[in-house]
């Protein structure tokens, strides 16, 4: 009986002390709480009218990246020119400015970025379990994919699968490719094209598959394979980077339609549109009719009186800002953080283009023959 | 009569503090929450699955899987269902683990055995093996097979040339190899039957020697047998069980001949050569468990070197031999799974291919799961037959 009551005690004692950390008032830890308005501020009150009642989940993603102080972008560190790092170990690229051109849209800065480098095969699991805030690295947008993954925002890289060859081999065609070994990358569809054109074509081949693109063309070089394929701008950059350039070529078909496109998680709108929404601004910015808006041209347009343009740049009107809880010159941020749409891409690919250069072909902007195109903003 | 009835009952221990009711209690409280915990993360994965909209069912192994593998046992191309490219991956898989095993244990016996061997060079290039193996990670030792020696070799223009004629370039090794003929198959059944008869005699005979303690002959006989029915077999596939497949080199690769691809060779190099190390140890150690004491009683009853090796250190090492190398043949088994990073396409690597092309990462992983737990229980269960055949009887 003596060692219950002892226990009873204890029990009492215990409880008193839980309790009194429970009364214990929080005292305020670290860095002073922003201001997490966010949930109030989506859901607005128009005095009057019916109350906007935003499906759950709604807001949940900026609510997060604001409080952490940045977006986290699943993107990669081993392809020139779309993401890869530079001498100095920076991590940039077509597909690092997207993210970054978000983040000065939403935080005001464009460094406020974390990227997660994944392999092909970790894309889809990351974007569909909301690991990450934005997936920008390569993705080809297909139905299953939508259905499955995520919500793909607008398409702003146009590219087709083809095959890179050694320059002495002496293939033309597929036919010419009979019996071949080629290397390919796993979870892709490229290897899904891959084993359709041969089938289709009824020509035998071995496929060397790789998780890692870098073993891919690391087997390739080394003489594991005769062909290797990807979508084409991944050729370029691969070339780009051989130790002699000349001994390989891309040869001039396209077996698939590769409509490259940042993807964000399924279930929060607001989060989706934008996204969105700054990709718009930066392909409508290299339109002339809105000036056109580049990263040097920001400040001469607000002055100017090109309505279109001082739209965009939130001095003229609303173009959906406060229905997003964002600042009117999210979009100026995102231009003046990486330029227009055809700024960021020279800048990597263009003529001068640190990369590589590969001619814009069905990059262009709409205005010039080429199928980049977005909604107006206004 | 009554006074002992009730000092019976004011000694009657409280519940509280009746060891048997505690402990019962105790087990049940256990039971509760471990598996109260185990519901609770299954409900938990479900939800979370539904809210992110990960789909659980199999509905999708009957679709088309769409993605090429890189070599199959079995008829496949992109056309087949994912069900049939995970059987792929998975005889993939048993490929390289039985001949892993299998080579492993040769390669690892003779290293053990060579360790032990008082030639010291022999000893300390064991030594060296054994160190250089344990050492270092297997991922590490599989890049540098692969893509530092399977991948350096010639091109397939140049191949290196074996009288056989066997090929090796960076394609792969092309050997000559026999196939069966049309009239093959009555051979290869009568050699079958051969071997099994054999086998029978030759346990038969043996027994029968323990019984009598005369000579029974049981190694001549049994040779007899086999002898006599692959004799049989030749004469009625008409002296041509086997046509020779000799690889020819055409266009871009040698056709023909059987092929061991560079991404199934340096994994096998890689696991056999990792696992013989440890094999090796095993090995060693069984065999110095054994007291010097029963050698030298054997040699002194006049039984030959060998039958003291065979009826004396052998089967006592083997009692202590036995449990780790279990565990030797379900890390081979396992490890393969690192086929990954080199492109061989085993079950993890086909695996980890449909999460992706499917979609569907949580009963991919399932199965994935289930499949290398399968493969583990059997050959612990095996292996753990055999080990209680082999140990002491104790009466």
């Amino acid at each position: 009986m003596r060692n219950i009551k002892l226990s009873l005690a204890m029990l009492l004692g215990l409880s008193l002390v839980l309790a009194a950390c429970a009364t214990t008032p929080a005292e305020p830890v670290g860095e002073p709480a922003e201001p997490v308005t966010v949930v109030e501020t989506v859901q607005v009150e128009v005095p009057g009218e019916t109350q906007i009642v935003q499906a759950p989940g709604y807001g949940e993603v900026l609510a997060r990246v604001q409080e952490r102080g940045k977006v986290v972008c699943a993107g990669r560190t081993d392809l020139l020119g779309f993401g890869y790092l530079d001498d100095a170990g920076n991590n940039l690229g077509f597909d690092i400015d997207l993210c970054r051109a978000v983040a000065a849209a939403v935080l005001g800065d464009p460094e406020a970025i974390e990227i997660v480098p994944v392999t092909a095969a970790e894309r889809g699991p990351v974007i569909q379990t909301g690991e990450v805030d934005i997936l920008s690295r390569n993705v080809t947008w297909t139905s299953s994919r939508d259905s499955q993954w995520g919500n793909f925002t607008i398409t702003m890289f146009y590219d087709g699968q083809g095959y890179m060859v050694r320059a002495d081999s002496g293939i033309e065609t597929q036919a010419d490719m009979n019996g071949s070994s080629v290397c390919v990358t796993s979870g892709t569809t490229t290897e899904k094209n891959l084993a359709a054109d041969f089938r289709e074509r009824g020509l035998d081949f071995e496929a060397v598959i790789f998780e890692d693109t870098a073993s891919v063309y690391g087997a390739f070089f080394d003489g594991r394979c005769d062909v290797t394929t990807s979508d084409r701008s991944q050729l370029a950059a691969i070339r780009a980077g051989a130790d002699n350039p000349d001994d390989y070529v891309i040869l001039p078909m396209i077996i698939s339609k590769e409509p490259l496109t940042p993807v964000v998680p399924h279930g929060d709108d607001q989060w989706f549109d934008i996204v969105k929404l700054v990709m718009f601004a930066l392909i409508n910015a290299e339109n002339p009719a809105y000036g056109p808006i580049t990263q040097a041209t920001v400040d001469d347009v607000i002055a100017s009186d090109n309505i279109k343009g001082k739209t965009v740049l939130g001095v003229e009107g609303d173009w959906g800002y406060s229905s997003l809880g964002l600042e009117p010159d999210a979009l100026a941020n995102a231009i003046r953080a990486v330029g227009n749409y055809g700024e960021v891409y020279n800048r990597y690919m263009g003529p001068d283009g640190i990369a590589f250069t590969l001619p814009r072909g069905l990059n262009e902007h709409w205005t010039n023959g080429g199928l980049v195109y977005a909604p107006p903003i206004k | 009569m009554s006074s002992p009835v009730s000092s019976q009952a004011s000694e009657r221990i409280p519940l509280w503090r009746d060891e048997r009711v505690l402990r019962i209690t105790a087990q049940v409280i256990s039971a509760v929450v471990i598996i109260g915990g185990l519901i609770w993360v299954v409900l938990n994965l479900l939800e979370a699955a539904e809210q992110r909209g990960l789909s659980l069912g199999f509905d999708f192994i009957q679709d088309p899987a769409g993605f090429p593998i890189s070599e199959s046992v079995i008829p496949y191309d992109d056309s087949y269902p994912f069900g049939t490219a995970f059987i792929v991956g998975l005889l993939n898989t048993l490929k390289v683990a039985i001949v892993g095993v299998l080579v492993a244990t040769v390669l690892g016996t003779l290293v053990g055995l060579a360790r032990l061997s008082t030639n010291w060079l022999f000893s300390q290039i064991a030594l060296i093996y054994i160190e250089i193996h344990r050492n270092v990670p297997l991922l590490v030792l599989l890049f540098i097979w692969y893509f530092a020696v399977f991948n350096k070799l010639p091109s397939a223009k140049e191949s290196l040339e074996i009288p056989g004629p066997i090929y090796l370039n960076q394609r792969g090794l092309y050997l000559t190899w026999p196939r069966l003929s049309e009239t093959g198959s009555k051979f290869l059944i009568l050699f079958i039957i051969g071997i099994v008869l054999a086998i029978v005699t030759w346990i038969y005979l043996r027994n029968l020697r323990e019984r009598l303690g005369r000579s029974t002959y049981f190694a001549g006989a049994s040779l007899a047998v086999i002898l006599l029915f692959t004799l049989s077999g030749l004469i009625l596939s008409e002296w041509q069980p086997f046509w020779i497949d000799t690889p020819v080199f055409e266009g871009f690769n040698f056709s023909g001949g059987l092929r061991l691809t560079p991404e199934f060779a340096a994994l096998l190099v890689g696991l056999v050569m990792y696992t013989a190390a440890f094999i090796a140890e095993v090995v060693r150690a069984g065999i110095q468990a054994v007291d010097r004491g029963q050698m030298e009683a054997a040699r002194a009853t006049g039984l030959s070197q060998f039958q003291v090796l065979g009826l004396v250190i052998i089967p006592q090492a083997l009692r202590v031999i036995i449990p780790p190398m279990i565990s030797q043949y379900l890390n081979l088994t396992k490890n393969s799974s690192l086929a990954l990073a080199i492109g061989y396409a085993d079950v993890f690597n086909v695996g980890r291919i449909m999460i992706n092309q499917a979609g569907r990462a949580v009963p991919i992983f399932g199965m994935v799961m289930v499949t290398y737990l399968m493969m583990s229980l059997i050959t612990s269960l095996i292996l753990n037959i055999y080990n209680r055949r082999i140990q002491f009887e104790t009466r």
